[in-house]
This record gives structure tokens, C-alpha cells and sequence, in this order.
């Protein structure tokens, strides 16, 4: 197995984020996490980067023990994974090619030359061509996302993590989005692993569904799984109905709702 | 870290000042980590190598108009301060004394380390706390970067180096700016400005002044570094560490400049 979590638990001050978070992705696979904004997702893929350290529980990415590496082998995997931030996380003051040239530039025998052509297939493969001397202020916000799929694919990395793809593009855009995932996946074969909120999106690209929900993985299964599966909190995730999510009665939820 | 609510009205305000000295404690902590990382990031030069030219522009070089600003200005009141103070007592060349040794020996570099504090401590903290806000710094980890080597080491370095020549700068046109207040509006002579300036001129004072400004690089670089790298909550968190970072770096430039009067005068 190439990725796997294990009873990770992580705090901040008072605030338990993660209470015990078990999910392993097997190669080649493509992973959804969904829940709600604010239940961990993102702090959950900082851990498989050594972005941060787990209070308790172990986590492996590729074999290794993350928070167990030496900076230099903590260096060594992170050129095997390509992060791509929900906000793209773009340097704003570097053109797009540089942005994707950024990670290259690090590597061992590439020379600007092949840098320059990796670039140029990279935009390529995210229908970015031509927009390679723009700087981040000057592409849209669908565009930003794809431009930092680029950056993270450049170094044809062994997995992809996607911090909420399609927050905040159209349907459209988050459609074209989820193809491009689904094509790093059949194109460069990578391991994925995405978090996201949004349900059509993770039904679309995921190989298997994983909820997260109070700091553990309340479900996992297939898509068809998920669909029919009968579990209340599940349900009212996927169904978008917040009185079965909270387990609340739909009066004491409308009263809730109301003071919100 | 976990802070227990403490019941006791009176026990409150013990328990709010242990509260501030552990944080003060753990600032002190991580920015003895943040120094001696970056101090190990130095080996990283293919990092940092292409950064240190554009920082040192933005640092030293974009500085000047306003160090000279300020200079220019300081002359002419130190002239017109010094002629006010010794007319009638102290023969009036003494004016060029005081503007020297006053320019060379303090108001130079303090005044220049404090404009810069604003000017570049504040900008260098903003613009990594916007990195720090937009994950542009997690972004840089998660590429293999150091960003201790490609954030820090090259803006530190950039304050060390172009510090000193921004103060010299500002001390030579001070001067100037004071001896032509002299000529022009207290009818003395550049003989009699020179004489005075030379009267007590040593060349150690010049070096004094140097020690000083890279001091007060180090600090406004590295404050704003280690005030923009730990930002939090967005566009707020970023006007706060700039706010801090001006605070911090005018309150150490002033610390520092009562120690190296005190060790080294």
C-alpha cells in the first residue's frame, strides 16, 4: 500500500482536529476524503507531506514513516509528491512557467532548456498553453487551479494530493477540473488522494470515498457504496440534509437554523 | 499548549502574567530556532545564491531616497541647532564638530536603522505573511525548497551587506546638507566648517557607525523575517506582524544603540 494513516491524531491548543484517523490508498487508486469545511481535511493532507508532525498514530506515504524522516529523506519524498493547494498557492510574483519550473529547478541535470520544455508539456497537459508568461493576478480562478496542477505534476511525481480541487469554480470549471484529475490518473498513473466538500466532484473522480467526520473515518467505500449506504451521517453529508448529519430532530435543527 | 481556567479572581492576573512570560519564552525559542536555521541554511548557497542581488536592490538600493530624505534634513536642523546653542559661548565652528560627530556617531545610523525598520522590516514581514496566509510557504516545502534559505537567508544577508551603505550614505549627505545650511544661512565659512569637523574626527567613529548599521540590519531583516513567517489569519495577521515588526526592530535598533555606545565608545 502507498499511502496509510493510522489512528493519527492531531490537536491544536484545546481543539482535537484528528481522534484517531485510520485510511489506507493503495497504488494507482484515487481516494477521495469528503466532510464537511473545517473537519480536518486539509490538516489531514499536511501530514503525509511532513507539513505537520501527528501528535500520536503513524502515517506512510511510499513506505516511510513521515514524521520519523531526516530532513534529507523528508526532501527525497517530497519530490515523489505533488501538492496542489486550494488555493493554488501560486508565488505571485513569478510568471506561470516559473511557477511550474520552480520545483524542477532543485533537480539534479535539469538544465533551463529541458525545464523549459517540461513547462511547455505541462501547460499542455492542463490546456494552459500560451498562458505561460502571465503571472497568477492575471488568470482566472479555475485557471490559478490548473496552473497549480501543473506546478505539481511537473516533476512527474508518484502521487497527487488535491486540497479542495474545485472550491469555488463554476460547475463547468470544476467539471473540466475533475477530468484533469481523472487524467493524471490514466495519463501519469499516480496514486491520489483528494479532499474535498464536494460530493459530485469526489463521485466523479474517486475510486473510493472516505468520510471524515469528527476527527475519524466515519465511512469508506466505493462510490455505489456510498450511494446506498445507510448510515444516517453519510447520508446526510451526501444528501446535503443537516438534521441527519448533526442527528438533530428537524425542528430543533430549523430553530438552529434560524438563530444562525 | 493548554492553559487551565484559573477560578481564583485575585489569582487572575498571576495566572495572565505566567500566561505572557511562557509566550514571550516560547517567541524567544522558536526565534533562536528560526536564527540557527537559517544560520544552517547559509551552506544552501544554489538557494539563495540568485536571490541575494534583487534583495539587496530592494533593500539598500530603493532605500536611499528616503535615508537621504531624512539626512538631508537632519543636517540642516543640526546646523541651525548647533549655530543657536554656541553663538555668543563657543566659537562658531565648533558647528561642524557637532554636526559631524552627532551625524557619524548617532543620528545617522539610529535614524536611518529606525526609517528602515519601517520601510523594509514592514515590507519584508508583510510580504512573507502573505506567503505565509496564501500557503506560498507551504507551497515552497512541499517543492523541496528550504524556505529558511530561500525567504531568510538571502533578505538577512541583503540587510547586512547594504545597511552600511545606506547609513554612510545618509551620514555623507547629512554632513553635506549641514555645511551647506553653514554657508548659506549662518554666514560661516567651508574653512571654518572643515576646521570644526576635523577637530575631533576619528576615523574609528566611522567604524563605530558600520558595527552599528549591520546590527540594525540584522535585526530589521531578521524581525520582519521571523514576525512575517509566523503571521496567522489573514489580511489581519498581516498588518499585525508588519505592526510588530516595526515595534520590535525600533525597540532593539534603540537597545542596540546603548550597547555599542556603552562597549564600544
Amino acid at each position: 500500500m502507498s499511502i496509510q494513516l493510522r489512528d493519527v491524531r492531531k490537536a491544536f491548543g484545546d481543539k482535537e482536529v484528528l481522534r484517531g484517523f485510520t485510511l489506507t490508498v493503495e497504488d494507482g487508486e484515487t481516494s477521495a476524503i469528503v466532510g464537511p469545511s473545517g473537519c480536518g481535511k486539509s490538516v489531514l493532507l499536511k501530514h503525509l507531506v511532513g507539513l505537520l508532525r501527528p501528535d500520536a498514530g503513524t502515517v506512510f506515504v511510499d513506505g516511510q514513516s513521515v514524521p520519523e524522516l531526516r530532513k534529507k529523506e523528508l526532501v527525497r519524498l517530497r519530490r515523489r509528491i505533488g501538492y496542489v493547494f486550494q488555493f493554488a498557492a501560486l508565488f505571485d510574483s513569478m510568471t506561470i512557467a516559473a511557477n511550474i519550473g520552480m520545483g524542477l529547478r532543485r533537480l539534479p541535470g535539469w538544465d533551463p532548456k529541458r525545464i523549459s520544455t517540461r513547462v511547455a508539456e505541462c501547460l499542455e497537459l492542463v490546456d494552459l498553453n500560451g498562458l505561460g508568461e502571465r503571472y497568477p493576478a492575471q488568470l482566472s480562478g479555475g485557471q490559478r487551479k490548473r496552473a497549480g496542477l501543473a506546478r505539481a505534476i511537473a516533476a512527474s511525481p508518484k502521487y497527487l494530493l488535491y486540497d479542495e480541487p474545485t472550491t469555488g469554480l463554476d460547475p463547468v470549471t470544476t467539471a473540466v477540473i475533475d477530468r484533469l484529475v481523472l487524467r493524471m490518473r490514466d495519463e501519469l498513473g499516480v496514486t491520489a488522494l483528494v479532499v474535498t466538500h464536494d460530493m459530485t466532484s469526489a463521485f466523479r473522480v474517486a475510486d473510493r470515498i472516505t468520510l471524515l467526520h469528527e476527527g475519524t473515518a466515519r465511512f469508506t467505500g466505493a462510490p455505489a457504496e456510498i450511494r446506498t449506504a445507510a448510515d444516517d451521517v453519510l447520508r446526510g453529508f451526501v444528501d446535503g440534509d443537516p438534521a441527519l448529519y448533526y442527528g438533530l430532530s428537524a425542528d430543533r435543527h430549523g430553530g438552529q437554523n434560524d438563530g444562525a | 499548549m493548554v492553559f487551565f481556567p484559573v477560578a481564583d479572581p485575585l489569582l487572575r492576573p498571576l495566572a495572565a502574567s505566567g500566561r505572557s512570560t511562557l509566550a514571550a519564552l516560547g517567541s524567544v525559542g522558536q526565534a533562536w530556532a528560526l536564527f540557527a536555521g537559517s544560520f544552517r541554511a547559509i551552506g544552501e548557497f544554489r538557494v539563495w545564491g540568485p536571490m541575494l542581488l534583487p534583495q539587496m536592490a530592494r533593500v539598500g538600493v530603493a532605500s536611499v531616497p528616503i535615508a537621504l530624505f531624512i539626512a538631508t534634513f537632519t543636517g540642516i536642523v543640526m546646523s541651525l541647532q548647533a549655530s543657536y546653542t554656541l553663538t555668543g559661548t563657543i566659537p562658531l565652528y565648533f558647528v561642524g564638530t557637532l554636526v559631524g560627530k552627532t551625524m557619524i556617531l548617532e543620528l545617522g545610523p539610529a535614524l536611518t536603522g529606525l526609517t528602515l525598520a519601517g520601510r523594509v522590516g514592514a515590507n519584508i514581514s508583510a510580504e512573507l505573511g502573505t506567503m505565509r496566509v496564501t500557503e506560498q510557504v507551504d507551497a515552497l516545502e512541499t517543492l523541496a525548497y528550504n524556505p529558511l534559505a530561500y525567504l531568510v537567508v538571502p533578505r538577512v544577508l541583503a540587510g547586512l551587506v547594504m545597511f552600511p551603505f545606506v547609513v554612510l550614505l545618509a551620514i555623507s549627505v547629512g554632513i553635506a546638507s549641514g555645511w551647506m545650511t553653514a554657508l548659506e544661512l549662518l554666514d560661516m565659512s567651508s574653512a571654518e566648517f572643515i576646521k570644526g569637523l576635523r577637530l575631533f574626527f576619528a576615523p574609528w567613529d566611522v567604524w563605530f557607525a558600520v558595527i552599528k548599521s549591520v546590527s540594525f540590519g540584522a535585526v530589521v531583516t531578521g524581525v520582519g523575517c521571523f514576525c512575517g513567517l509566523r503571521t496567522e489569519q489573514g489580511a489581519e495577521g498581516v498588518g499585525r506582524s508588519a505592526t510588530r515588526t516595526v515595534v520590535i526592530s525600533s525597540m532593539l535598533i534603540l537597545c542596540l544603540d546603548a550597547f555599542w555606545a556603552a562597549t564600544l565608545l
